[in-house]
């Protein structure tokens, strides 16, 4: 007998689905929504996409332009630090292995920021070798806005505050430069399978 | 240091609708918090197997005192059991103070507008507590938007009169006798007022369910309040 919750069953799951379950996360067929200000509108007209290097040299995609980069798709498990995971999710957009081919850069950190002001923090190679992707469109239809659309950077392999919503461009840098979450309490890095959550984790 | 799981009894328990629950739990050695942070709340079955969820705090911090706001979700794994069944005097462990950015601290001068969607109104009582205590009188502005009276929550509280604040409730389903307001959603006319009132510097806090965060948000930016000024906590 537990000294804690007593009369608490909970809802076990098959193993099939708890090897996929990064631990402390449960799993959800709805797909939530969380941002920490209101939804920017963002027409794909005066979109644009901007790779900044450490010596400030810019690369920089119209919409129309990002759209005519080859295009990938792909499935992900995805895991928010509020707890909930999304298996299978239906991607499709650009790679950032595309994107960042011909910059040079001797930097080891990425900057990301968004429309909106949002910020997030990552060291480059995470964004490199099929691991993260500028994505435009979710299971089939143009990405809405409170998912962040018209683009937003997937990073599936960490928590989902890394794959920042209405994403505007990189700022390569030699040195790590904690984002919005990251300066309020969250983790700087943020693997889900290391239950980097919170500092300190 | 990671944050520690700590152990925390439940020492009361209050309805505060039909189905929403107040719980007060008793938590040796909590850190304090800000006003609209939010914990995890972790349950352990008898084999071992875990769940957790985060629930937002109702009340300023009070030693180790901690009053969390519950609305069971249907069928949900956690929730019910929390608003329910789980015994006065046992223990369940809680992790936390968590998030930094939805939260009002006494220093802030400036004027504030609170916008609620349901339950959403837990980490705003918060605020409304934790101004009250710090006696601040910085205009405090609440607009609570609820299906019918019987959704309110706080309503004893709130209705009291407090001369720093000024509370608005908004009925979407059913308005209550004698309402001047036809029972509907949030619109920009509930807004505009208070929004007068504001400064452009002032402060909103928007909180409840998705769709209602996300229109309570396109209003305030759609009537011209910078959305930089706009803080958001979503659920659902």
């Amino acid at each position: 007998m537990s000294s804690l919750s007593p009369g608490f069953h909970g809802r076990r799951r098959s193993t099939s689905l708890t090897d996929r379950l990064p631990p402390g996360q449960y799993p959800t067929e709805s797909f939530p929504v969380l941002s920490a200000g209101p939804t920017p509108r963002v027409p794909t007209e005066t979109w644009t996409f901007t790779v900044t290097t450490e010596t400030g040299e810019e690369r920089a995609w119209t919409w129309d332009e990002m759209m005519a980069l080859p295009q990938e798709d792909s499935v992900h498990d995805i895991h928010c630090v509020t707890r909930w995971s999304k298996f299978d999710t239906r991607w499709r957009g650009v790679s950032l292995d595309t994107l960042l081919d011909d910059v040079e850069t001797t930097a080891e950190y990425a900057a990301v920021h968004s429309y909106g002001g949002y910020t997030t923090n990552m060291p480059l190679e995470d964004l490199l070798d099929g691991k993260a992707w500028l994505v435009h469109t979710y299971d089939g239809y143009p990405l809405s806005p409170e998912h962040g659309g018209p683009a937003r950077l997937l990073v599936p392999h960490l928590y989902l505050w890394k794959s920042a919503k209405w994403v505007r461009g990189l700022r390569l840098t030699p040195d790590d430069e904690p984002g919005f979450w990251e300066t309020a309490g969250y983790h700087n890095y943020g693997d889900p399978w290391r239950e980097q959550r919170h500092w300190g984790d | 240091m990671p944050l520690p799981w700590r152990t925390a009894r439940l020492v009361e328990r209050a309805d505060e609708t039909a189905t929403a629950r107040t719980l007060v739990l008793d938590a040796p050695g909590w850190p304090g918090h800000l006003a609209g942070q939010h914990v995890d709340i972790r349950l352990t079955a008898d084999d071992g197997y875990q769940a957790a969820r985060s629930y937002s705090l109702a009340a300023p911090a009070d030693g180790a005192r901690l009053e969390l706001g519950v609305e069971p979700v249907t069928g949900g794994e956690v929730s019910p059991y929390l608003a329910d069944d789980l015994p006065i005097g046992a223990s369940v462990e809680v992790r936390g103070p968590l998030g930094n950015w939805f939260v009002w601290r006494p220093e802030q001068d400036e004027p504030v507008l609170l916008v609620a969607g349901g339950s959403g109104v837990v980490p705003l009582m918060a605020m409304v507590r934790a101004h009250r205590r710090a006696a601040s009188t910085s205009p405090f502005q609440l607009i609570h938007s609820v299906r019918g009276e019987a959704d309110l929550w706080y309503r004893a509280e709130l209705g009291a009169g407090d001369p720093a604040l000024d509370v608005r409730f908004l009925y979407t389903r059913q308005a209550p006798p004698g309402s001047t307001r036809a029972a509907g959603r949030l619109m920009a006319a509930d807004l505009e007022p208070a929004l007068k009132r504001l400064t452009p510097t002032g402060t909103v806090y928007v909180c409840g369910p998705t769709g209602f965060v996300e229109a309570a948000a396109d209003l305030l930016t759609s009537a011209g309040q910078d959305p930089a000024t706009i803080r958001t906590e979503r659920f659902g």
